[in-house]
């Protein structure tokens, strides 16, 4: 801490007291020391280029169609949810009501929807938790 | 907002190195932002919540990088002097060999650890003060100081070749 506060200048007197006897009873800590303020010197005067003016005029504009195409694929997955939801109940509708297939077929089938049914709530259940009480969720691997 | 757009740009410039991935990234934070309005705490500064959810897209950018390229040309000398006006040869020869000084190091610190690439970054190129730091690292002062010094001590070893 006293090393890099006397890179940036910021010695109060005691603490630049402090920081000449540490460099006067370790010479491998001076060496160090001014190399590594050597380098911050040259650290502190580099800049990124600059972006272009227009990046800046079109920046918000940018931000706000992000955010309309959010809102549209919102839509859409809400609409195709709906309908496909619509079209899987006309479509055990239209089975369970057809006489030709025999009641067995019918309660296997009934049996395969349903445990799918329950394996998907049971996995999403089970993540939803789980990134709930993750502590390390916001932890980047 | 305005304010923070040009921050938030140089910020992910810093992660990312490139200009277009500096802008995409910059901005869907932004959405983010906006979409998670509901979690900010009023009574914190807005860039400390958005730069949290920024670090995290930028370093997911990094890792889903297949190469660990080195972004060229992203650095720009405005450090004064008389080689500003780029009159005389002398004064040329010198403004040369500070960019390849500057690209050298440029090239160094994309070679350390993106922690300690930040840091330098935040605090040498970008002018960002110790304390924002703290609050942006969300921790002490002290802390961010000893950090700094250590990553500009791996900074050095790259530079001088002592770390690969």
């Amino acid at each position: 801490m006293l090393l890099e506060k006397a890179l940036s200048g910021a010695l109060l007197a005691e603490e630049r007291k402090e920081f000449e006897r540490l460099l006067q009873s370790r010479p491998d800590i001076r060496a160090e020391w001014e190399s590594v303020n050597s380098l911050q010197e040259v650290t502190s005067a580099m800049r990124f280029k600059k972006a272009p003016e227009e990046t800046w005029d079109q920046y918000w504009a940018g931000v706000y169609s992000r955010m309309e195409r959010g809102i549209a694929w919102l839509l859409i997955s809400v609409g195709a949810v709906v309908l496909l939801a619509l079209a899987a109940y006309e479509a055990v509708l239209s089975f369970v009501e057809t006489p030709d297939i025999p009641l067995a077929v019918k309660l296997a089938t009934g049996a395969l929807v349903a445990g799918l049914a329950v394996l998907i709530v049971s996995i999403a259940r089970e993540k939803w938790s789980m990134r709930k009480s993750d502590k390390y969720r916001e932890v980047v691997r | 907002m305005n304010r923070y757009m040009k921050q938030a740009y140089y910020t992910a410039l810093g992660f990312v190195g490139t200009h277009d991935d500096a802008l995409d990234l910059s901005q869907e934070a932004f959405v983010r932002a906006y979409r998670a309005i509901g979690r900010f705490d009023v009574r914190k500064k807005f860039f400390t919540w958005y730069y949290r959810i920024l670090r995290n897209l930028c370093l997911n950018a990094l890792r889903d990088r297949k190469r660990r390229e080195i972004p060229l040309g992203l650095t720009e000398d405005t450090g004064g002097g008389s080689s500003d006006g780029g009159e005389g040869a002398a004064a040329l020869e010198n403004k040369l060999d500070r960019d390849e000084l500057h690209r050298k190091v440029w090239d160094a610190l994309w070679k350390l650890d993106v922690e300690d690439r930040e840091l330098i970054v935040a605090r040498d190129i970008l002018d960002t003060s110790y304390e924002m730091l703290a609050a942006l690292m969300d921790c002490p002062v002290g802390t961010v100081m000893s950090r700094l010094y250590h990553a500009r001590r791996r900074l050095k070893d790259v530079f001088t070749g002592r770390k690969a």
